[in-house]
């Protein structure tokens, strides 16, 4: 009796090309410009980064483009200690839920430029942006968000954001 | 005795072979909205959403979470998806209703076929051991079956193009088909076979599109809709998973589905039939016993339109949409899922 057959490699490949939506279009050609936007829903009035096709909370499409500031609030954040795959950096770092100036919801993002065990919530932060000849429709045309200095945003004014 | 259930709204996307501007939240978001408007409804109203799509399709992860985003699922709503296609979002939907305890439910399912190259994503569906690492594609697998179908003699390629012709024409006053007008029978006859015994007109075109369906349990219902179309027997059936254990030239899961629907008595004026192949149409007409005086795919069927996950639920739609217009009583739609017919659900439907 040979050996049983334990294992069956199956090697899967599927190309897509994705569709990002009219929406997200918005809010991927804005970060090619070096700028962030954000949609209004008109029934609530929140500010959704990125605008939705539809708020949530209201089954309307967040109509209104809102234009943000690069500044943000550190709301909550993760420290990364464990190496895989293809991360961008060497651990430790930061992966940080950040509430842009003027939305209504957290973005994510890299903080860099504060060592680790220093990022706390409230940590006012500013986007770094990468050399314009690499402005791209991508989130990654923000290369990270770094400290700007700022004194730390009091609980109550990101509280309803966690 | 189960609780009678009727169809009170339905609304599509007009198929298109690539819609390179939506997203699954934005194709969603008016087949939804137009649903609910028929229906007289708002989201509020809705006792419980089903949904079917397919991540595969879509080529990225919980894509059927981002499309919840048409619903206003916050503050939370009841709510469940299925990976298949929108007729068995429906199924369970109807299963939910026969609970009681709520009288409406919403069912959507979109698809964008469009993305990959649906002939090998639709590979990925196949037995993963002895089947799939050989990625027979789709339309060599439909093949297979037209060729036993034609080697015992149950339909020649001629009636297999003369139901083409009669999808594509029945198309023409369909605003949501893809397909529509044909050539005569001769001239498909004459055009080159894509995978023999398939020609073009014998496969279904690739589409991207979406729809939404409204159901109401009776009484409630009526103040829904005007003429709600009440479900009298729905059920589904699977086939072995193995397709060599399968007799090809038969369709057993239909004719049982079709047994425990009630879909095997009385008489039908019409019958959406989702057979995305010429030949699985002859197939369908056999094993459900349609006589020529049933109306077939009126709508022109998936030949004409193959919204991937859509294609199913949109048969019922169809039918539904007929009866409350009052082409007829009594109405036959049949949706499938898999390769050569794996799974099929037969769901019998009555003008009120």
């Amino acid at each position: 009796m040979s050996e049983p057959v334990k294992v069956v490699p199956m090697k899967v490949r599927l190309e897509y090309t994705v569709t990002a939506g009219r929406t997200y279009s918005s809010y991927l050609h804005a970060l090619a410009q070096k700028r962030i936007v954000g949609g209004r829903c008109p029934s609530c009035i929140k500010v959704y980064v990125p605008p939705r096709g539809s708020c949530p909370t209201c089954g309307v499409p967040t109509g209104e483009t809102v234009e943000l500031q690069h500044s943000a609030t550190v709301t909550t954040f993760c420290v990364v200690n464990i190496a895989f795959g293809a991360m961008p950096f060497k651990p430790p770092y930061v992966v940080a839920s950040l509430l842009l100036d003027g939305a209504d919801i957290p973005i994510f993002h890299l903080v860099r430029g504060i060592p680790a065990d220093q990022v706390r919530m409230g940590l006012r932060v500013r986007a770094l942006w990468v050399p314009d000849a690499e402005l791209a429709p991508t989130v990654e045309s923000i290369r990270w968000f770094e400290p700007s200095g700022e004194p730390d945003a009091a609980y109550e004014t990101y509280e309803a954001h966690l | 005795m189960s609780r009678p259930i009727a169809v009170v709204a339905f609304a599509q996307l007009p198929s298109v072979r690539r819609d390179t501007a939506r997203e699954e939240t934005e194709l969603v978001l008016p087949v939804v909205n137009a649903a609910l408007e028929q229906a007289k409804l708002t989201r509020a109203d809705i006792g419980f959403t089903c949904s079917g799509s397919s991540d595969y399709l879509l080529g990225r992860p919980f894509s059927f979470v981002s499309a919840l985003d048409a619903l206003a699922p916050w503050p939370p709503a009841s709510e469940s998806h299925v990976e298949m296609d929108g007729a068995w979002a429906l199924y369970e939907a109807w299963v939910r209703l026969q609970c009681g305890d709520i009288d409406t439910a919403l069912v959507y399912s979109y698809g964008k076929s469009s993305l990959g190259d649906l002939r090998d994503v639709l590979a990925q569906q196949l037995d993963p051991y002895y089947v799939a690492p050989l990625v027979p594609d789709s339309i060599s697998l439909a093949a297979l079956q037209a060729r036993s179908l034609l080697d015992t003699g149950i339909c020649s390629e001629r009636d297999m193009a003369e139901v083409a012709m009669r999808s594509r024409r029945a198309a023409q006053d369909n605003p949501a088909a893809q397909v529509r007008k044909s050539a005569d029978v001769q001239q498909l006859l004459s055009e080159p076979y894509l995978v023999a015994p398939l020609r073009k007109h014998d496969c279904p075109p690739i589409s991207d599109g979406a729809c939404a369906l409204v159901l109401a349990a009776l009484p409630a219902a009526e103040r829904c809709s005007k003429h709600p179309v009440v479900i009298r027997g729905i059920d589904h059936r699977i086939e072995p998973h193995a397709l060599g254990a399968r007799d090809l030239t038969r369709s057993l899961s239909t004719q049982l589905a079709a047994k425990h629907a009630g879909a095997l008595s009385g008489t039908f004026d019409l019958a959406e039939l989702h057979a995305p192949f010429t030949h699985q149409e002859l197939l369908l007409r056999r094993e459900l016993q349609l006589g020529a005086a049933v109306k077939v795919n009126p709508s022109g069927g998936a030949l004409a339109a193959n919204p991937m996950m859509v294609a199913g639920l949109a048969r019922i739609g169809e039918a539904a949409m007929r009866l409350a217009r009052g082409e007829g009583r009594r109405a036959l739609a049949h949706a499938t899922s898999g390769p050569c017919l794996q799974q099929n659900l037969v769901c019998v439907l009555e003008a009120t």
